[in-house]
């Protein structure tokens, strides 16, 4: 077998099965908490299927539980995998930012995940951040003046459409990118695709991913 | 791929800068939004700044899913309990009688508000004075045309000026989704102290909590403030 058929065979673990729970149980949280928010957003245009008091308690608790999946992962032994992955979506080198100022024409030595992955992760996870504060302002509201709650409705309004936007655009790229979609369901990806797509991963990572077979 | 030169170990944390960015917006948001709301909203016209994600507009309530039709013709309105004339009062009774009009910020507890609403309709006090209510009664409730809404003001706030039950509102009847054809309407306090949709009023010797203060909310819902030092009239409470 010559070596680069070999290499096309070769697989290596992209997400773990923590970083993937993680991932399906919040997305699934997310799916809930926008389905939840239409009727309590625009009440007068949809027939309600619940009362609701009902609706809005689901979108409240799915609210407060939605950081619990990831810090579960995040925070435990098992969470090696998923602590090294929030590292690299912070660092950037500057290749990196010239990539992103560049809407990725020019070409990089790219990491786990480009520019615009990191992007992503980033901005979902401060909208989060923000929605769940700001929810918390609206649901215990006796706590903050008057005008921090309007504030607060204001802000809890934008950023629902500013995440759904992103979660969009992250939903498109997953069905066109199904190899990359393929690792968040099974973990691996092929190291061809490694080789195209995250090369500067592929040759740090090589070595320690071989001998790693937990997925 | 061509190969970018490394660099060094000096990684930028873009990642956490833009998450620290995003948060500050946020916050930032938080403190000075409700005046950025308004301010865009009084640039647009309330009709274009209401399509604004966050903009003043009404967020419609129904407590069971229901927005009841009630044409004017089929409209009731019953008056009863310590009172010397119980009545039922029709739609065409309601706006025979001296009408009062009122302009006013629409104030949800929960943050968001409507300015420059307009109301039409009936002082409570007047109508409370038709039937008879007993000087000694201490409250009065209402209930909405499904039952599923409640509210009740002792009779002191009962008898405020600004307090009427309304037949219009924004300058036209008032729609289905508003709590149409009659609601009340409470100037002084949070919006869900104006009951939709409604079809009984009781005088009664206690107040009784309604359906959002048994969820939660302040019993007296003064507008900024709750019964705290803003409160009109503190003998009122």
């Amino acid at each position: 077998m010559t070596g680069a058929l070999e290499a096309t065979r070769r697989t290596l673990v992209r997400f773990d099965v923590v970083e993937r729970a993680a991932h399906w149980v919040s997305a699934a949280m997310f799916a809930v908490l926008i389905v939840t928010a239409i009727p309590l957003y625009y009440g007068s245009l949809f027939g309600l299927v619940l009362p609701r008091i009902a609706i809005e308690q689901i979108h409240l608790w799915t609210g407060v539980a939605l950081p619990i999946p990831f810090a579960v992962a995040a925070l435990g032994p098992w969470g090696r995998r998923l602590r090294r992955d929030v590292r690299r979506v912070n660092e950037w080198t500057r290749a990196e930012i010239s990539w992103l100022a560049s809407w990725g024409r020019i070409d990089i030595d790219a990491d786990k995940f480009n520019p615009g992955q990191k992007l992503n992760a980033v901005l979902v996870a401060a909208s989060s951040v923000v929605l769940f504060a700001t929810g918390v302002i609206l649901k215990w509201f006796d706590l903050f003046p008057v005008s921090w709650r309007g504030g607060a409705t204001f802000v809890h309004d934008l950023f629902a459409w500013l995440v759904v936007v992103v979660i969009l655009g992250h939903v498109y790229m997953a069905l066109t990118h199904r190899e990359a979609l393929a690792s968040m369901l099974r973990g691996r990806v092929s190291e061809a695709w490694a080789a195209r797509r995250a090369s500067r991963w592929l040759a740090e990572d090589a070595g320690e991913t071989g001998s790693d077979s937990r997925v | 791929m061509t190969s970018e030169p490394r660099e060094g170990p000096g990684t930028i944390p873009v990642g956490r800068r833009v998450f620290l960015g995003v948060v500050a917006l946020g916050a930032a948001g938080v403190v000075v939004g409700g005046a950025i709301q308004s301010g865009l909203g009084r640039l647009l016209g309330s009709g274009l700044g209401g399509l604004l994600p966050g903009g003043d507009h009404f967020r419609i309530y129904s407590l069971n899913g229901v927005f009841p039709t009630i044409p004017n013709d089929m409209y009731r309105l019953e008056v009863s309990g310590l009172v010397d004339r119980p009545t039922t009062f029709t739609f065409s009774d309601l706006t025979a009688m001296p009408s009062t009009r009122l302009v006013a910020t629409f104030q949800c507890v929960t943050g968001w508000r409507v300015p420059d609403v307009a109301w039409e309709g009936v002082k409570l006090s007047h109508l409370l004075e038709v039937v008879g209510a007993h000087r000694d009664a201490v409250a009065v409730t209402f209930e909405s045309h499904d039952g599923a809404d409640t509210e009740s003001l002792t009779i002191d706030q009962a008898h405020l000026p600004d307090v009427i039950v309304a037949y219009r509102m924004l300058d036209a009847p008032i729609t289905t989704e508003h709590g149409g054809p009659v609601r009340l309407y409470v100037a002084p306090m949070y919006g869900y102290k104006s009951l939709k949709w409604l079809s009984a009023i009781r005088v009664v010797n206690a107040v009784q909590p309604g359906y959002w203060e048994l969820n939660g909310y302040p019993v007296n819902g003064w507008l900024d403030g709750s019964t705290g030092p803003t409160n009109p009239n503190p003998r009122l409470t």
